[in-house]
């Protein structure tokens, strides 16, 4: 594994962590004052922090200690975290992700940005703790101890405390050893599994000052049943020095998660200092322990109090009483501890991989139904016993597929949470006060269509903010609260997703949007719309708000641009307002890219399949319902409206005269223009979902053709291309762009 | 994969021989991955009139190509007793219609013969070689060049 690889794994572990730190200081925001929120939005920060460290990236590292402090306060409830320090801390999230995604993409975040924050950071740390600095000192970065050290006093033991005195910011420090903290620090097993190493810490706190120390083995074990990769050790350590308490526990810093530990002034004015304590280790037991593991060990208690008025009593046992089958037993816990831990853990594993395995299961399906398909054609009664193991196969292969798809399917929260982001710089923008609420964030979708998903979301949500949600003067004046509510919430739906985005805002200006429409040429003066038929023109191709045109959703991309980008996706979209209380944006999507419900029509003899999702509806055209337009323009009257006929065959070339409609089959499908088209299929065989294959892989993109797929007899099917196949109709030619080597 | 080192060491390769009409032609033996009897084709819309259709080969979808038209000669009524030679043309898999497989030649490179001058622009793009065999006329095929276009590098370019 090269640097860049553990890079990599550092960044996507960032990535984590950032959404961790957002939703913590989410639901901080929330008004949830639980500690482990708290500590979960320190650590996200803190991890963030070591791991740039280590790559030096150094921006990373300075922001994040600047945040991290300031957490900090609010961990140790010096700072209360309320709406103005969150959003602070908010804003000081999306900076640190920014910094993340610089580091990762190169560029840089604005200085003015970074600093103004920083500022602002430090200054909610000083304002409620003058006495801890923004810039909390490590003791790596200082001088060397000075040389004038107290005189050792020793205890009858004859072991000596080491004091050290510690020179860090000049002479003037040095005379006020005033604090005295009585530390107990416990390191667990992970802290030496992280290569941390206890005695590198205890001599760095020595240098912040006079330091005696006390090892505790309380918990040491008997020899037999001791675990080497185990911690048993404690140490209660005395410590008098210039430093406030913050600094002491700075030493601890990158250990802090792996120990417990405790760090408070010392109750007595007097120090007093504890000695260390010989501890009496009988290895007697190596000699007959292994020997005779049934005989109980000779039991050695051995403890140990001095002479001096201790006040804390260390004393130090080494009990040997657990015989080795105890040991046995004590060692079995551990490993069954371990497992548990590592229950709910997931495995990072490469896309392609996953993608690979969902082909080869995609082939499984496939080449199941071609095996069941020739064996019914052999056994008529379908009793025999290969006809039911096949059934069983087929359920198997189905669950199969099924969990296979699963993997790919992720829960739509990351994306979600960018939003919250987008809500809070647009809001900061236009001077609005927005608050959102997401629901069923942990809703699972295909990673295609989270991916997808994100951009025309992020258009509508600044949409939502820039328009949906008045000012606060205007809700305040309409009774409403000047706090604007938007909710993103989603959910499974037969089969599908359901994406809503709602708006407690003034909902959609009919009587504007019908003028603008009228304007800009999109429906006749006199048209006589439903309020739904003018709430759905915001979508029209077309309609432009240009007198509204701001930075935030003036960009040039109207809603028609969302709308094409969920058709896409195969999913639809839609809208329901009402004046003066909001509105509601409704998408449906598919929960998977791979499969689509499709219907199988033959034309001209070929076989080919139509997304289920365009198909509004399907009908068998009477004679007397075709009436011939121009020369060639056929139409069709559905309902007293005139809809234009395609006959698909010949569109694609499969026939060179048009078929006579009353034979065939019309389906009467919606396209991206939002016009409705009849298109002309020779028979419907039914109805099923297909998995979609490529034909860009090894062939070329065929105009009017989206994908292929695999039929249960081992034939490709093409899958028709809808909008493109209405575009053609519409006297757009529908040349190939390219062929395989069409030219000699 | 002893015998390939050797016969590379010393200097050559192997290629597959298979007939179209009364021509031989032969292509080199690694851009093939697989050869399959015919199976019915999925015509494809506003294809050139070489390219057959597409057939299911295990989950993907594999363009099939009629090689005697793609050569310029006459378009190949496919039957049951036709193969189709998978090879790998680029980054992409392609199946060639051809009537037989005949064998598979171990050549080096003295056995190659130019290529006439008196060819035209389309045997020209795909012919690098002659050889004589047994009396045989086998023309060796770089399917590369046959498929090269500028669509389909700029499209590797892409990929």
């Amino acid at each position: 594994m090269d640097m860049n690889e553990i890079k990599e794994i550092f960044f996507q572990e960032c990535e984590e962590q950032l959404a961790e730190l957002e939703s913590g200081l989410l639901k901080l925001n929330d008004g949830d004052r639980d500690p482990e929120t708290v500590n979960a939005v320190f650590r996200a920060v803190h991890s963030i922090k070591g791991g740039a460290g280590a790559f030096g990236l150094d921006d990373l590292v300075a922001f994040a200690h600047v945040f991290e402090t300031t957490l900090d306060c609010v961990r140790s409830n010096k700072l209360e975290p309320n709406q103005d320090v969150l959003k602070v801390m908010l804003k000081s999230a999306d900076v640190l992700a920014d910094l993340v995604t610089c580091s990762r993409d190169g560029g840089s975040v604005e200085e003015s940005r970074t600093k103004t924050l920083v500022k602002e950071l430090e200054a909610l740390a000083n304002g409620e703790m003058p006495s801890a600095a923004a810039e909390a000192p490590k003791p790596a970065a200082k001088a060397a101890p000075a040389a004038a050290a107290a005189p050792a006093p020793t205890d009858d033991s004859g072991f000596q405390p080491i004091p050290f005195t510690f020179d860090g910011f000049g002479g003037d420090e040095e005379a006020v050893l005033g604090n005295v903290f009585d530390i107990s620090f416990k390191p667990t097993r992970e802290l030496y599994s992280k290569g941390n190493e206890a005695a590198l810490l205890l001599r760095d706190l020595s240098r912040l000052g006079e330091m005696s120390i006390a090892c505790d083995m309380d918990t040491l074990p008997a020899f037999e049943s001791m675990d080497p990769e185990a911690s048993y050790f404690g140490w209660k350590i005395s410590l008098k020095t210039a430093k406030s308490e913050d600094e002491v526990r700075a030493v601890f810093e990158f250990a802090e998660w792996d120990c417990e530990l405790d760090v408070k002034p010392a109750e007595a004015s007097e120090d007093e200092e504890q000695p260390m304590v010989p501890v009496p280790f009988d290895l007697s037991a190596l000699d007959d322990g292994p020997a005779e593991p049934a005989a109980p060990a000779p039991a050695v208690v051995a403890a140990a109090e001095t002479a001096s008025n201790v006040t804390k009593a260390v004393a130090a046992a080494v009990e040997k009483k657990e015989s080795a089958a105890a040991a046995a037993a004590a060692a079995a816990q551990n490993n069954a501890a371990a497992a548990a831990a590592s229950a709910g853990q997931t495995i990072r594993v490469d896309l392609d991989r996953v993608d690979r395995l969902i082909n080869l299961v995609g082939e499984l399906v496939i080449n199941q139904a071609m095996l069941s398909q020739s064996v019914i054609e052999n056994d008529a009664t379908g009793t025999s016993a290969v006809n039911m193991g096949l059934e069983e196969l087929q359920q198997l292969t189905r669950e199969i597929q099924d969990s296979v798809m699963a993997i790919r399917a992720q829960p739509v929260k990351p994306v979600f949470q960018r939003m919250s982001r987008i809500v809070r710089e647009v809001a900061d923008m236009v001077g609005k006060q927005i608050r959102l609420v997401t629901e069923g964030e942990n809703t699972e979708v295909d990673k295609t269509v989270i991916d997808k998903i994100a951009e025309p979301l992020t258009h509508m949500i600044r949409n939502a903010v820039d328009h949906g949600i008045e000012s606060p003067e205007k809700r305040e004046a309409a009774g409403k609260d000047p706090e604007g509510t938007i909710k993103l919430s989603a959910k499974h739906r037969s089969g599908r997703i359901l994406i809503e985005l709602q708006d407690d805002g003034g909902g959609i200006n009919r009587e504007r949007v019908k003028q603008k429409a009228i304007d800009n040429d999109l429906i006749a003066p006199d048209a006589n719309l439903t309020d739904e038929e003018i709430d759905n023109l915001i979508f029209a191709p077309g309609f432009s708000t240009a007198d509204q045109i701001s930075d935030i959703s003036g960009r040039g991309v109207g809603m028609d641009v969302v709308k094409r980008s969920i058709q896409a996706l195969g999913g639809r979209i839609s809208i329901s307002s009402k004046p003066g209380q909001g509105s509601i944006f409704t998408m449906s999507l598919p929960l998977t890219l791979a499969v689509l419900d499709g219907m199988v029509v033959t034309v001209a003899g070929q076989t080919l399949v139509v997304p289920l999702t365009a198909i509004v509806e399907t009908l068998q055209p009477e004679a007397s319902a075709i009436h011939s337009f121009g020369a060639t323009q056929r139409l069709i009257s559905i309902r007293n409206s005139f809809c234009p006929l395609v006959d698909v065959g010949r569109i694609l070339n499969f026939r060179s005269t048009q078929a006579n409609p009353v034979e065939g089959v019309a389906l009467l499908v919606e396209s991206e223009g939002g016009g409705q088209r009849a298109l002309m299929v020779d028979a419907i065989q039914g109805q099923r979902q297909v998995v979609i294959k490529s034909l860009e892989a090894n062939y070329t993109h065929v105009p009017g053709i989206a994908a292929a797929t695999i039929l249960g007899d081992g034939r490709v099917a093409l899958i028709l291309d809808v909008d493109a196949v209405v575009a053609a109709s519409r006297g757009q030619s529908l040349k190939p762009e390219m062929s395989l080597a069409a030219t000699g | 994969m002893s015998y390939a080192v050797k016969s590379l060491a010393q200097g050559s390769r192997e290629l597959i021989a298979f007939r179209i009409g009364e021509q031989e032609f032969c292509v080199n033996i690694m851009s093939v991955r697989e050869i399959r009897g015919w199976t019915q084709a999925t015509p494809m819309p506003h294809a050139p009139a070489y390219v057959l259709g597409v057939i299911n080969l295990r989950g993907a979808v594999l363009p099939i190509v009629d090689l005697s038209a793609r050569l310029g000669m006459k378009d190949a009524e496919p039957s049951a007793r036709h193969v189709i030679i998978v090879a790998q043309v680029k980054n992409r898999v392609v199946g060639l219609l051809v009537e037989a497989v005949s064998d598979i030649l171990t050549i080096t490179e003295e056995n190659i013969q130019p290529v006439p001058e008196i060819s035209s622009d389309l045997e020209k793009q795909y012919a690098r070689g002659i050889l004589a065999i047994d009396k045989r006329m086998i023309c060796m095929i770089e399917l590369d060049a046959l498929f090269a276009e500028k669509a389909l590098d700029k499209e590797s370019e892409a990929a």
